[in-house]
């Protein structure tokens, strides 16, 4: 079981007077690619911010890499240092250039000399065809562009996991594609990813394992191929009648 | 390049227009100030007031020692004005630290800020420039420029700091959330993600206290600092003529206007940022 990256267990999480995750279980492997789906509203987000440490949880347990990251004990800030995480609304630092962006948490959380960052930061906006604009100011970037600079800035520290929260949900659908395909070719190279989305063709292609919560509750998970096509559950079908009824699937 | 001839029309009407305001503009600026030095010259009191209050000889002879004094407001203005800036940022910055081992910290400065922004400007200087070297404590300074300068640091420290604060606090959380997900402190975040966002937002209102801070700097006179005012006072006791007041306050005004200028600029730039981010 060491291997596993990340094992959520019994998960709990309230807001007030509301659960909101209610005792879910993900474990996500070295290398593997796990995918949460359900409707809006059913936690994914919240289980993803969980797992960063941006909220507290109200039960369970977080293991990163074996060690329990939620223990009060653990420095969070520590323990997000080994993952990286991009949100819906990209949330790059206006005032800082595209390369600034990518370069500051190896620069200021990891050490790494101005120099030596700059060269891995060029490296990596290169991968993803940004090499032109590492100047630029974000707000001159088109979503696509910028999302994919949030990609390569939660890359730049090489983090043993990666969380992406529906990174296309706020694209127009001719953007999704590219920031899609980065996404693709992080799974090939090996990154550990457990990522949030609403693209079924996507998490189909994709996924070594696919999570479907509803209602904070993890209903079913495995391989996508079995989740997406013949699930076990009766609110599994739901959902994705639903999905197929909006065309998304 | 070509242009085509609709184009070659439009820009020469508009041209036209602009040519025509411009003239326009022109026009009523003379016509308003005719009028209005009908208005003044023909009131009865006139020649009183010319006399008493815009005497050439007077306002030349007075000249070089309003300057004199304006440079020493000058100087005040620019010390003070660095110092309010970090003292103000740093109650700031305070005031946003979280948790229960802050709480006298954050009481310390919310009381400050409390204080400060609610005492008048002319009571906190007769405190603090007759009160503190009333104490007769070694190392209590009292030279008035000192002590005045220390009273509207005080009071102009709180004002700036609840601008920084507005400012901090509309830095949308995401960016926050943002930083720490890379991994940054509490501190590295403020640092390095809200405060340079914060202040880019704040300019304008920074400016404006500015603008304030520098006439502000005129009431050091009444602890006896011999500045720009004070030195007007004594002109006009001498030359039993007021004429010297209108020189400061021109002089003060004229200082005045390339800041408040620039806070206009700063606030049509960020107006526009903000309008097309
Ligand atoms: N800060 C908060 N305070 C109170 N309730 C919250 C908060 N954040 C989320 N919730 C609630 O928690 C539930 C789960 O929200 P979450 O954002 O995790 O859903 P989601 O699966 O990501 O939905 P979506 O697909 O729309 O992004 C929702 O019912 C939401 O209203
Ligand atoms: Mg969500």
């Amino acid at each position: 079981m060491s291997e596993q990256v990340l094992q959520v267990r019994g998960l709990v999480k309230d807001y007030g007077e509301r659960r909101v995750l209610d005792g879910v279980d993900v474990a996500v492997g070295e290398h593997e690619i796990v995918v949460l789906i359900g409707a809006s509203g059913s936690g994914k987000s919240t289980l993803l911010r969980c797992v960063n440490l941006l909220e507290e949880i109200d039960d369970g347990q977080i293991l990163l890499d074996g060690q329990d990251v939620s223990d009060p004990r653990v420095d969070p800030d520590l323990a997000r240092r080994r993952m990286g995480v991009v949100f819906q609304s990209y949330n790059l630092f206006p005032h800082l250039s595209v390369l600034d962006n990518v370069t500051l948490a190896p620069r200021v959380v990891h050490g790494l000399g101005r120099a030596e960052a700059e060269e891995r930061g060029r490296a990596l906006l290169a991968r993803v065809g940004l090499a032109d604009r590492a100047g630029s100011y974000p707000d001159r970037l088109s979503g696509g562009q910028q999302q994919r600079v949030a990609i390569v800035r939660a890359l730049a520290y090489e983090p043993r996991l990666l969380l992406l929260d529906e990174i296309t949900s706020a694209l127009d659908p001719e953007l999704v594609g590219e920031v899609l395909a980065l996404v693709r070719e992080l799974a090939e190279q090996g990154t550990t990813i457990l990522m949030a989305t609403h693209e079924m063709g996507f998490a189909r292609q994709v996924a070594d394992r696919v999570c479907f919560l509803d209602g904070g509750v993890l209903v079913e998970s495995g391989p996508p191929e079995r989740v997406l096509v013949d699930p076990e559950h009766d609110r599994t079908w739901q959902f994705l009648r639903r999905v197929i009824q909006a065309g998304r699937l | 390049m070509t242009v085509s001839q609709l184009q070659r029309d439009r820009l020469a009407y508009k041209r036209s227009r602009t040519r025509r305001s411009t003239a326009v503009a022109l026009l009523s600026t003379v016509v308003f100030a005719v009028v209005a030095w009908f208005a003044v010259t023909s009131a009865p009191g006139w020649s009183t007031v010319r006399s008493s209050f815009l005497d050439l000889d007077t306002a030349v002879s007075a000249l070089p020692a309003i300057l004199d004094g304006l440079w020493l407001n000058l100087r005040v203005l620019v010390v003070c004005e660095l110092l309010i800036l970090v003292l103000g940022l740093g109650i700031a910055a305070l005031r946003t630290l979280r948790g229960p081992v802050w709480f006298p910290v954050r009481a310390l400065a919310t009381g400050y800020v409390d204080l400060f922004r609610g005492l008048p400007l002319i009571i906190c200087l007769y405190l603090v420039g007759f009160g503190l070297p009333g104490l007769r404590l070694s190392g209590v300074p009292n030279d008035p420029v000192l002590l005045g300068g220390i009273a509207l640091v005080l009071i102009y420290s709180a004002y700036v700091a609840e601008v920084f604060r507005a400012g901090i606090d509309s830095v949308h959380p995401s960016q926050r959330a943002a930083a720490r997900s890379i991994g940054l402190t509490h501190a590295q975040t403020m640092r390095i993600v809200v405060v340079p966002q914060a202040v880019r937002r704040v300019l304008p209102p920074l400016l404006n206290d500015f603008v304030a801070l520098q006439k502000d700097c005129g009431l050091i006179s009444v602890l006896g600092a011999v500045d720009a005012v004070r030195a007007a006072q004594i002109a006009t006791a001498r030359f039993y003529d007021f004429t010297p007041y209108v020189v400061a306050g021109l002089l003060f005004v004229l200082l005045a206007v390339p800041c408040a200028r620039l806070a206009d600029a700063a606030g049509r730039r960020l107006a526009r940022r903000e309008g097309s981010g």
